[in-house]
């Protein structure tokens, strides 16, 4: 009996020097979608991180970083039971990623009630911007309802009076919806939330808009589902005839796509942006030729925005010289936000969610011939999302 | 709304109908003959969809596409059929299920494996991917067109050969009662392949006419799949009939749904809360009509055995 007591109490005690020892690294979850279609997104954010970690040596602030990847299967209930695995399992210091609104609410209290470090790389839901905010909550992207802000100020100056919107109805297609409604200043004369993420076949809300004879329509699809509605758009003969206005649902995934069957209805065609691949900052430079010659494609702003995810937990562990216990100063390194950006310098707002500016982005053909999209102009300046003032930090 | 807007919404209600009806019609075969649930009914429509992609990019052609996908999609239902799905006939449909589920995953990794996580486009020809003005100023998209054509031929070809062919007497003997045909000398065993790779050639056709319009993706069968159940459901398992009226049935419902179900709701209560409520009501209403269905018909619409 006595035996077995102190042999248990050997075994807790080796455990312990086994997490002491290995301190000496830093631990980062990444959860993002790796299965289903929506694959595609987290293999762009996936090298993204991995170009990022290359660049800088897999070194943050003398300590080997060591980074975990878990697939969220595009499913809020398994992100959540992966975040708790690397939360409670591997004992990270920071979970990164997060594609999905709902995946990214769900997997929330998860991390932050542990008291670590949560960073979205791409969801950026109203309620973490505003009444839900939290002082370990940073993002390298944006509030959901910013880009669809950008493109109503787009369709104002462009002179449109009636829009058709047509966008899932789940967390991130609402915050779309609410963007777009608050700067347009014409008629919303028609609004379709489809079934998300199963509905692909639009015949119905096509048919819906051609009837409605709106100035333009404004559309939210991203992953598959964007390619699928493009296609029918021009399937239905609407393309040329109702200029199509999106955000999230033209990018360099699939672009390529659409390049390979010729789908010329999406060149010259407009969303807005928080970045483009051919922004002239120093940091989005050396990202994209660098994730063209490992991968040998665009990167999107998926992959933009893992790439700034790198270097912003990189100066908040250096900020401490590797004293990853020291949390008030890691957290007050990244509110700094000095951290060289692929968008350039910018401010995070009290709500740790970026004061940046919205571009205007066509898509045209690069010297090489491949499509792509270029920044056109800056349509909002340092724009602070609407819910930073609900957010009591 | 206008008459233009209800005749293309009814096209398009006709069109998703005739889709589910390609692929419950093996479902339903499969489930009523070999009392088989098989959940890996969608991975080929899946294959069916990657096949036709594969040989469209080949040849640059998408009928010959089609026409290699066909027996491609047939030949591999028949392997199936023999290598996995033989052994779980007399088991309980939860085996089949877990097993069926299994060869889901393995179908979703298999594809992942040879054709990459990004997915393929069918590209149509140019006369195809136009669309087409059928009365003075509706248009519709040709190839929505050409699905509905397929749909309905075959249709009409599954009709003839159940009702007027011996092996249709033969699919219709075993959908009553299978140990009677066993017992008259069939070769039950040759009559089951022969079913499975009908089903999966009608599966994979389903998935060749939904490429084009919603690209080809991993996992792209598990979606419509709770559909076509639900469309057997109401038909009445076994029946062709059943299938094709029900299908018709899921299609025109859902898109009317889809299509009025906000206005409609708008004139009983405030814009605001129909707008948010239409969608979650419209995603429903598939389901609401299997619910009243099964109430008043538990056995179905048309069922062979019930009658």
């Amino acid at each position: 009996m006595f035996l077995r007591t102190i042999g248990a109490g050997l075994v807790v005690a080796a455990m312990l020097a086994a997490t002491t020892a290995q301190a000496a690294e830093v631990k980062i979850g990444f959860v993002t979608t790796l299965t289903t279609p929506a694959g595609v997104i987290g293999r762009d954010m996936k090298d993204a991180f991995e170009l990022g970690l290359e660049d800088i040596g897999r070194k943050m602030g003398g300590l080997d970083v060591k980074v975990m990847y878990e697939d969220d299967g595009f499913k809020p209930e398994i992100g959540k039971q992966k975040t708790d695995k690397l939360v409670q399992k591997d004992d990270v210091d920071f979970v990164a990623g997060y594609i999905w609104s709902h995946v990214l609410l769900a997997s929330r209290k998860s991390v932050l009630g542990a008291g670590k470090f949560l960073i979205s790389s791409n969801a950026g839901p109203s309620q973490l911007a505003g009444k839900l905010c939290h002082k370990n909550f940073f993002s390298t992207s944006w509030q959901n309802d910013q880009t669809p802000m950008a493109m109503g100020e787009v369709l104002n100056q462009r002179g449109v009076k009636s829009l058709y919107v047509i966008a899932p109805n789940y967390a991130a297609g609402k915050n779309m919806v609410a963007g777009v409604q608050r700067t347009f200043k014409g008629k919303i004369i028609g609004k379709d939330m489809t079934k998300w993420p199963t509905q692909l076949d639009f015949s119905a809300e096509l048919a819906k808009a051609r009837a409605a004879k709106p100035d333009g329509v404004f559309i939210f699809y991203p992953g598959k589902a964007g390619g699928a509605f493009m296609k029918q758009y021009q399937q239905a003969g609407l393309s040329g005839k109702i200029p199509l206005y999106s955000v999230f649902t033209v990018d360099s995934i699939s672009l390529p796509k659409f390049q390979k069957v010729n789908l010329s209805g999406v060149m010259g065609s407009f969303m807005t942006q928080f970045w483009a691949p051919d922004l002239d900052t120093p940091q989005s430079k050396k990202f994209v030729s660098g994730f063209k010659k490992k991968y040998g494609r665009y990167p999107s702003f998926y992959a933009a925005q893992t790439y700034d995810t790198v270097f912003l937990i990189k100066s908040a562990v250096e900020a401490v010289n590797g004293d990853l216990k020291n949390m008030d100063g890691m957290r007050a390194a990244m509110a700094k936000a000095n951290f060289p950006s692929v968008r350039g310098p910018f401010k995070y707002g009290k709500n740790h969610f970026p004061v940046q500016d919205f571009y205007l982005r066509e898509v045209v053909k690069d010297s090489d011939g491949v499509w792509t999209t270029a920044a056109r102009k800056v349509v909002l300046k340092d724009h602070v999302d609407t819910y930073a003032k609900d957010c009591k930090m | 709304m206008t008459w233009a807007l209800l005749l293309e919404q009814t096209l398009n209600g006709f069109q998703l109908g005739v889709l589910l009806f390609l692929l419950a019609a093996g479902l339903t075969l499969v489930f009523g003959i070999m009392d088989l649930v098989n959940l890996a009914h969608g991975s080929l429509y899946m294959a069916g969809a990657f096949f036709c992609a594969t040989f469209t990019d080949w040849t640059d052609s998408f009928i010959i596409g089609v026409l290699l996908g066909l027996p491609a999609t047939l030949l591999l239902g028949i392997a199936v059929e023999m290598i996995a799905l033989r052994t779980l006939y007399a088991r309980d449909h939860l085996d089949q299920v877990l097993a069926t589920f299994g060869i889901i995953l393995f179908f979703n990794e298999l594809a992942r494996i040879i054709w990459g996580p990004e997915g393929l486009v069918i590209p149509l020809p140019a006369w195809l991917d136009g669309n087409v003005e059928i009365l003075a100023g509706v248009f519709y998209p040709t190839f929505r067109i050409l699905i509905i054509a397929v749909g309905l031929s075959v249709a009409l070809g599954l009709y003839v050969l159940v009702a007027r062919t011996r092996i249709g007497m033969l699919i219709r003997a075993g959908a009553s009662d299978r140990d009677m045909v066993g017992a008259l000398g069939i070769n039950v065993k040759m009559l089951f392949t022969l079913i499975f790779g009908l089903g999966a050639a009608l599966a994979g056709l389903a998935g060749m006419m939904a490429g084009p319009i919603i690209e080809v993706n991993i996992g792209m069968g598990e979606e419509i799949l709770i559909l076509a159940f639900v469309v057997i459901v109401i038909g009445g398992i076994g029946s062709i009939r059943g299938a094709f009226v029900a299908a018709l049935l899921v299609g025109l419902i859902d898109t009317m749904g889809r299509s009025f179900l906000d206005l409609l709701l708008k004139m009983l209560i405030s814009g605001n809360a129909a707008e948010t409520a239409a969608p979650a009501l419209s995603a429903m209403l598939v389901y609401v009509l299997m619910v009243t269905v099964l109430f008043f018909r538990p056995q179905g619409l048309f069922a062979p055995r019930g009658g």
